[in-house]
C-alpha cells in the first residue's frame, strides 16, 4: 500500500517536472540566457566598432572603478564612474525617502475614507500608469524647462525675474522619478494600513502616548512590511532608471543604466556595460535579499 | 464629595444633526465611589458604552460635565487621565510581546526602566501570565489576551479601570472563571471598576452597584439586590431577570389584582387607579384550590431540571408563571389543567412606576 503510495507520488513528481517544461525553457531562453551571455561577455575584449572579440580579459570589472591613461598607460580611479554611481545611488535613496514621505499620508488617507469611496481615490493614483511613461517624463520636460509653463507663469505673476533652472538638473531627474514611482510607494503602504486596526489607536491614545508616539511606537511598527515593500519597489527601478535621467537630466547627469547604454553606444566598451549591468543586478539582487530575510524573520515571530 | 471617584453631572450626547440626531445619553447623572465595581447594564443601543467612552475621553459629551476625583476632566483628552480602558477587542499591539504590551502605558509616562520591569513583572504575576512574558499576543488564546488586557490596563494604577464588555468575546466556562478574576483584581489593586455589559447575570453577581440603562436614560441605580427584588419600573423588573406583570387596581393605599384578591403590595397614598404589579416567578406559591388569595388554572408544565416552571392561567385571562424548585423525584405533583390557588411570598409583589 505505502510502496503504491510512493510509486503514486513519484509519478505525480515526474508529470509535474513534466508540466512545468515550457515554463522553465522560455525561463532559461529568456533570463538565464542573456545573463549568462551578458556575464560572458565582461571577460572579453571590447571590439573596434563596438561587439566584443574572443580573447579572455578582466579589463571589462576593472574598468569599472579604474581607468587607464590613453597617454602614459597609467590606471587611476575613474572619478567620473564614482560620481555617476553616487548620483544614481543618492538620486535612489532621495527618491525613496520623499516618495515615503509624501506615500505615507497619502495611503493612510485613502485607508481611511469610506470603503465607498476607497476605489475612487485608488483610481486617481493608478491613472498615470496608463500613459507611456516616456510620454509623462516629456509631460514634467514641458512643465519645468527654462521656457516651460511653470517658468512662464511664474515669470507672468513676477514672482521671479529670472527663469528657474531646473531642468537637466540632478533635482529634475529626483522630480521626475518621484512622480514617476509615488504609486509604486502607495500602493502597498495602503494595503499595509488597510489592514491595520484603527482600535489600536484609541488602545495607544488610553495608555498614555501621544500622537507622535503613536505614530512612531504603534502605527509605523505595525505597518512595516507595507513600508519596506514600498521602499525596495521604488528603490529598485530608481537604481536602474534610464528614460527619466535621459529626459530630464540631459546628456550630463547620467544614472547607471545610462551609463552602461553609452558602453554598448558610443563608448564602444561592450564588456564594461556588460559588466556594469551584472554588478546593478548583484547590487539589486542583495537588497532583495535582505528584504527577504527581514520579511521571514517578521512572519517566524507570528 | 471626596469619595466619589468619578462624578458625571447632567450628561447629554447627541450624535448627528437636524432629523437624523440621535440622542445617544439624555441628561445622566451618575457618581462612583473610590473602590467600587459599578456596573453599567442595558440592552445595545441603550448609551452604557458612549458614557463609558466619555469617561475615557474618547468621546465629549454635547452637553455635563465629567469630574474625576472631584476635578473637571471634560476637556482632557484620553492620554492626560489617569483611566485606563479594557477594551471589548482587546486591542492588544500585534508587533510586541506580552511583556511589552503591558509594559506600554508605563513607558508613555515615562517611568524609569527599573521600575518598568518591576511594575510589569508584577502585573503578569497578578493575572498569572508570568510564563507567557515572551510571547507574541497572537500565540495566546482568547482568555490569555483578555488577561493582557487587564495587566495592561491595570499596570500604569489608573484611578479608574473602565471594561467594555471585556467577557463578551470568551466562552460560558472562560466567562465564569474571568468573573471571579476580575473580582479577585479588583479586590487585590483596590481600582474603581466601571464595568459594561449587557448580560444581567454578569451585573448581578458581580457589581457592588448596578446602573440599568434604557434609551440614553439611567432607569434604576441601585445595589444587586434592591435592583432586582424591587424595580422601580417595568423596564428593569422585565431586564433583570423573568417577572410577572400584572395588572392591578390601586386605592386608599391599598393593591387589588384584576385577577381577583388583594395584595400585601404598598403605594402612596396620593396614587389611585390602574397600576402594575411585579412578582417574580420564584415568590409565587401554588397550593389547592380557594388555598391563597389567587384562583388559578395550570397551563402547562416545564421541567428545567433544578426549577420546574409552571404556567397559569389567571381568572382575568392573565398569564402568570411560578418557578417552582423539583423536588428529588423531579415531579412536582401537580397535572396540565389542575384547578389551584396562589399567594405571593410577603413583600415580594411590587408596584411599579410607570
Amino acid at each position: 500500500m505505502a510502496n503504491l503510495e510512493d510509486r503514486q507520488d513519484a509519478r505525480s513528481a515526474r508529470n509535474g517536472w513534466l508540466l512545468s517544461t515550457p515554463a522553465l525553457v522560455l525561463l532559461a531562453l529568456a533570463a538565464v540566457g542573456p545573463l549568462f551571455i551578458m556575464l560572458v561577455y565582461s571577460f572579453l575584449v571590447p571590439g573596434k566598432y563596438g561587439n566584443v572579440e574572443w580573447g579572455f580579459s578582466t579589463d571589462g570589472w576593472t574598468g569599472i572603478l579604474f581607468s587607464r591613461d590613453i597617454f602614459d598607460d597609467t590606471v587611476k580611479l575613474a572619478d567620473a564612474h564614482l560620481t555617476i554611481f553616487w548620483r544614481s545611488i543618492k538620486l535612489s535613496l532621495l527618491t525613496t525617502i520623499f516618495t515615503f514621505a509624501v506615500g505615507f499620508p497619502t495611503a493612510w488617507f485613502i485607508a481611511t475614507r469610506p470603503p465607498r469611496a476607497r476605489p475612487f481615490w485608488l483610481f486617481l493614483i493608478t491613472i498615470p500608469f496608463w500613459t507611456n511613461l516616456l510620454i509623462r517624463t516629456y509631460a514634467i520636460n514641458e512643465v519645468i524647462r527654462i521656457e516651460g509653463l511653470m517658468n512662464t507663469i511664474l515669470l507672468k505673476l513676477g514672482l521671479i525675474t529670472e527663469p528657474l533652472r531646473i531642468i537637466y538638473t540632478d533635482f529634475a531627474v529626483f522630480i521626475g522619478m518621484t512622480y514617476v514611482y509615488l504609486p509604486l510607494m502607495v500602493l502597498p503602504m495602503f494595503a499595509a494600513i488597510d489592514r491595520f486596526d484603527m482600535r489600536l489607536l484609541e488602545a495607544g491614545y488610553d495608555l498614555y502616548a501621544t500622537r507622535w508616539q503613536i505614530l512612531r511606537r504603534i502605527i509605523l511598527p505595525v505597518v512595516k512590511p507595507g513600508i519596506i515593500a514600498g521602499s525596495i519597489l521604488v528603490f529598485v527601478p530608481s537604481l536602474g532608471a534610464y528614460v527619466t535621467p535621459r529626459v530630464l537630466g540631459g546628456g550630463k547627469q547620467m544614472m547607471i543604466s545610462n551609463f552602461i547604454e553609452l558602453q554598448f553606444g558610443q563608448g564602444r566598451n561592450w564588456p564594461l556595460g556588460a559588466a556594469l549591468s551584472m554588478l546593478l543586478l548583484v547590487v539589486v539582487t542583495i537588497a532583495l535579499l535582505i528584504y527577504v530575510r527581514y520579511a521571514n524573520r517578521e512572519t517566524s515571530h507570528g | 464629595m471626596p469619595n466619589d471617584a468619578i462624578e458625571a453631572r447632567n450628561i447629554s450626547k447627541i450624535f448627528g444633526q437636524g432629523e437624523a440626531a440621535v440622542r445617544a445619553l439624555d441628561n445622566v447623572s451618575v457618581s462612583i465611589s473610590q473602590g467600587e465595581f459599578f456596573t453599567l447594564l442595558g440592552p445595545s443601543g441603550c448609551g452604557k458604552t458612549t458614557l463609558l467612552r466619555m469617561i475615557a475621553g474618547f468621546e465629549s459629551p454635547t452637553s455635563g460635565q465629567i469630574l474625576l476625583d472631584g476635578a473637571d476632566v471634560t476637556e482632557l483628552p484620553p492620554n492626560k487621565r489617569p483611566v485606563n480602558t479594557v477594551f471589548q477587542s482587546y486591542a492588544l499591539f500585534p508587533h510586541l510581546t506580552v511583556a511589552q504590551n503591558v509594559a506600554f502605558g508605563l513607558q508613555m509616562l515615562g517611568k524609569p526602566r527599573a521600575e518598568v520591569a518591576e511594575t510589569t513583572d508584577r502585573m503578569l504575576a497578578l493575572v498569572k501570565l508570568d510564563q507567557m512574558a515572551g510571547r507574541k499576543t497572537s500565540q495566546l488564546s482568547g482568555g490569555q489576551q483578555q488577561r493582557v488586557a487587564l495587566a495592561r490596563a491595570l499596570a500604569p494604577a489608573p484611578r479608574v479601570l473602565l471594561l467594555d464588555e471585556p467577557l463578551s468575546a470568551l466562552d460560558l466556562k472562560l466567562r465564569k472563571e474571568m468573573q471571579i478574576e476580575l473580582k479577585r483584581l479588583q479586590h487585590e489593586t483596590g481600582i474603581t471598576f466601571i464595568f459594561v455589559t449587557h448580560d444581567q447575570e454578569e451585573a448581578l453577581t458581580m457589581s457592588d452597584r448596578i446602573a440599568v440603562m434604557s434609551a440614553g436614560k439611567i432607569q434604576q441605580i441601585g445595589a444587586p439586590r434592591d435592583i432586582y427584588t424591587r424595580p422601580v419600573n417595568r423596564f428593569v423588573a422585565g431586564f433583570i431577570g423573568e417577572t410577572n406583570f400584572l395588572a392591578a387596581e390601586a386605592a386608599n393605599g391599598r393593591v387589588t389584582l384584576k385577577g381577583g384578591g388583594p395584595t400585601d403590595a404598598t403605594v402612596e397614598s396620593g396614587r389611585s387607579g390602574a397600576v402594575t404589579v411585579a412578582i417574580r416567578p420564584e415568590q409565587v406559591r401554588i397550593g389547592a384550590p380557594g388555598e391563597g388569595s389567587l384562583p388559578a388554572t395550570l397551563r402547562d408544565l416545564v421541567y428545567f431540571g433544578t426549577d420546574t416552571h409552571c404556567y397559569l392561567t389567571l381568572a382575568d385571562g392573565s398569564e402568570v408563571v411560578v418557578r417552582l424548585q423539583s423536588p428529588a423525584s423531579g415531579d412536582v405533583g401537580l397535572e396540565p389543567g389542575a384547578e389551584v390557588g396562589l399567594s405571593f411570598a410577603p413583600g415580594a409583589a411590587q408596584v411599579l412606576g410607570d
